[in-house]
């Protein structure tokens, strides 16, 4: 099977649905959570043949409780910095023992990867170990309360940016991972499950170190109604502030959704994603304008590696 | 039949990794642990050892990834000291909660600050809470030794633990020893291959530390104190096996040295019970009627082996070479509220705290501590419940 090409803008065919049969019903999310539907997708390329390593985070939560499990396929939790060392163990395992049709992914949140996970995340990558690195960024430590991470954007209120929101602008893993040299780093988005799905199929089909930078938006640590979490993701698109790649081959190549973005004109104005948000409520002109000209230097920066 | 080579107990410890066939190594370089890893590296590197090593960034990463491969299914090996035993504590706990069998030295060093590289225990000490099985060796020979023994008695089912193998940095793990090395056949069809009550591996679905409600949870851990229980008896099996096929038995969880006929016994672990043992030779010419019990297994710990030896015991002195602050020293705190479940008339005990920052403790420090404490007592006297022994 070939992969679908993720840049493709043809209208899609729905995602095989075997995925139901390994993500069940009854798991611990939230109403409107990514969690499960990134899940969905992943599942849909993998079925039970993978181990989702996962550290402290939501996810350790979601799956459910003891003996209950909503998921069927394998999972091991683990420590909140050590979901890449880790899953290099299994990963090294498998190889040693000569196991070859299983996908040892690591799933971990923004925390459990941009800080306290870095340092193992680094060294996963650095060594090449064959495994899919996930990192679902819901902008903040959500299990523990809607916590400041490096990853929560500019501006945003959290509990511990309660009052002036976070000052600085989010950590670019992205960026960190493509400079590490793996074979496949990607972004993507919860919001478009077709772009999400190819790009597994497209990192299943690589061996060394993939890493997938997911955006995730979280109704309970975002403040917005449950039943916005794809527009909420699609407008972080839309208004540019989230841009969909794939980054191999020594380049950029911009995904289908991300595409028309290019062109500031095409933009929504960011206010339209900010709006719907609480964590943005009463976000200064002066900050929106800040958020721009970053938006702005990041799509630069894009288009020169593309 | 075996072989006899000349090895640093460091030396020793790749070597027993080696005649384990452990198939993953994960480890971070500390002194005075360093070259157990570069050993195994050229074990490896050489296609001598058929072995997947992972040259980790961090000692947390070290244990992580060798957890992650055993719980895949292979036998997994790291080592460590000090500094980087304690980056790692988090995950000490995680793999014995997982009841994944494991191997780990610690090639024991002092802990920081002021950075310190000689040997004490306490960086081993500080991990007795946390579910490993724990030994300690005396000599090059008993470090490759126990550290082989620590795979079978890791992977039998009536344990499923991990187990730490201590050894003295520099003292053991720099200083060359004769050591047997055997036949690795005959460690093949001992050792077998590797057990463990779960594989993680993808072929069917199974998910390994979900949330648990209290009692749950509660219950899995009242599980590693059966186990625990459980080892007492495998350790001594595997020690009784092991003398049968190479010829050398210790005595289980602890060694005792002429505690026939003993009056006053001498607690101690680790190399400096060579000091110890010499010591004593020397004091029974005098005839002061001393036994030494060297600890070997300090998790389980051995109290009704101790007690068996000590029962008629007019006095127990306890060597230290740790201490918990505020307390005592970890060993005869442990002792000594062990004994007491026996008995309510306890012999006249006391506890040396010494050697901390690898002060070099003699043969002929030993003896004056042990002079002082029988005298003490033959005065009627009773000695101090504890010192700290400084030579300055
Ligand atoms: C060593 C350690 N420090 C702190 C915690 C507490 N903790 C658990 S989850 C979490 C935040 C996780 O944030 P993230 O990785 O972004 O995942 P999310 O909960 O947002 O899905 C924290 C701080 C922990 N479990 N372990
Ligand atoms: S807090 Fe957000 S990410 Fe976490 S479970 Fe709830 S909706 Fe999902
Ligand atoms: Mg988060």
């Amino acid at each position: 099977m070939t992969a679908p090409n993720p840049q493709s803008s043809k209208p899609r065919s729905p995602l095989p649905f075997n995925m139901r049969e390994v993500v069940l019903p009854g798991d611990s999310a939230c109403p409107g959570c990514p969690i499960p539907m990134a899940w969905k997708v992943i599942s849909a390329v993998f079925g039970e043949k993978m181990i989702l390593v996962i550290p402290a985070c939501c996810s350790s939560v979601v799956v459910g409780a003891y003996p209950g499990n909503s998921l069927k396929a394998s999972v091991v939790h683990v420590a909140f910095a050590s979901a890449a060392a880790v899953a290099s163990g299994i990963s090294e395992a498998l190889r040693k023992r000569g196991i070859t049709d299983v996908q040892v992914i690591a799933w971990a949140g923004d925390g459990g990867t941009a800080d306290i996970g870095m340092a193992s995340l680094s060294g996963a990558a650095e060594r090449n170990h064959d495994m899919i690195y996930i990192m679902y960024d819901n902008e903040a430590y959500m299990n523990t309360g809607i916590q400041r991470s490096s990853s929560t954007p500019y501006g945003a209120w959290t509990t511990t940016t309660p009052i002036i929101g976070k000052t600085e602008h989010k950590k670019d893993v992205a960026k960190i991972m493509i400079s590490h040299g793996v074979p496949y780093v990607a972004t993507a988005s919860i919001a478009y499950p077709h772009d999400f799905y190819a790009k597994l199929q497209r990192a299943k089909k690589i061996r060394g170190f993939k890493f997938i930078h997911l955006h995730a938006p979280c109704p309970v640590g975002w403040r917005f109604d449950p039943k916005y979490t794809v527009r909420v993701g699609k407008l972080a698109i839309e208004t540019g502030l989230w841009i969909l790649y794939e980054y191999y081959d020594g380049k950029i190549h911009l995904s289908g959704p991300s595409r028309p973005y290019m062109d500031p004109k095409k933009r929504k104005p960011i206010i339209e994603y900010l709006k719907l948000q609480g964590r943005f409520k009463g976000i200064t002109e002066e900050k929106i304008k800040e958020i721009e000209t970053y938006v702005n230097q990041h799509w630069e920066w894009v288009k020169r590696h593309m | 039949m075996g072989k006899l080579v000349a090895l640093t107990g460091n030396y020793a410890v790749a070597y027993a990794a080696k005649y384990a066939k452990v198939d993953v190594v994960a480890a971070y370089p500390i002194t005075p642990q360093t070259s157990i890893v570069e050993k195994l590296a050229e074990l490896i590197e050489s296609g001598e050892l058929d072995a997947i090593m992972i040259r980790v960034e961090s000692e947390h990463s070290a244990l992580a990834a060798t957890f992650g491969a055993a719980i895949a299914g292979a036998r997994a090996f790291t080592a460590t000291s000090s500094q980087g035993l304690l980056y790692m504590h988090e995950f000490v706990h995680w793999v014995s909660r997982a009841r994944i069998p494991a191997v780990m030295a610690i090639v024991t060093r002092a802990l920081a600050p002021p950075w310190n590289i000689w040997p004490d225990h306490s960086d081993y000490m500080d991990q007795r809470d946390a579910g490993w099985i724990m030994g300690f060796a005396m000599d090059n020979q008993e470090v490759f030794d126990l550290t082989l023994q620590a795979f079978k008695i890791s992977e039998d089912p009536r344990v499923y633990l991990p187990v730490m193998v201590g050894l003295e940095g520099f003292i053991l793990g720099h200083t060359t020893m004769p050591v047997e090395l055997p036949d690795q056949e005959i460690v093949d069809q001992w050792l077998g291959p590797r057990r463990q009550e779960y594989v993680i591996d993808g072929r069917e679905p199974l998910a390994l530390g979900n949330l648990a409600w209290p009692e749950d949870t509660e219950e899995m851990f009242m599980e590693i104190q059966k186990a625990m229980n459980n080892a007492k008896k495998v350790i001594k099996e595997v020690d009784e096996e092991y003398g049968k096929l190479f010829g050398r038995k210790y005595g289980g969880l602890i060694q005792c040295i002429n505690c026939e006929d003993a009056k006053y016994f001498a607690v101690s672990m680790g190399a400096w019970t060579g000091d110890l043992i010499e010591a004593i030779n020397k004091l029974r010419e005098d005839g002061y009627p001393i036994g030494v019990i060297r600890i070997r297994f300090c998790r389980p710990f051995p109290y009704e082996d101790i007690w068996e030896k000590v029962q008629n015991a007019k006095g127990i002195i306890v060597f230290d070479r740790s201490i918990s602050y505020g307390a005592w020293g970890p060993l005869f705190s442990d002792l000594i509220t062990g004994l007491y479940h026996y008995t309510n008339k306890l012999p006249t005990m006391s506890n040396i705290v010494a050697g901390i920052g690898g002060v070099n403790i003699t043969y002929n420090d030993f003896a004056r501590m042990l002079t002082n404490f029988v005298e003490t007592i033959e005065k009627g006297e009773k000695p101090p419940v504890f010192t700290w022994y400084h030579k300055r």
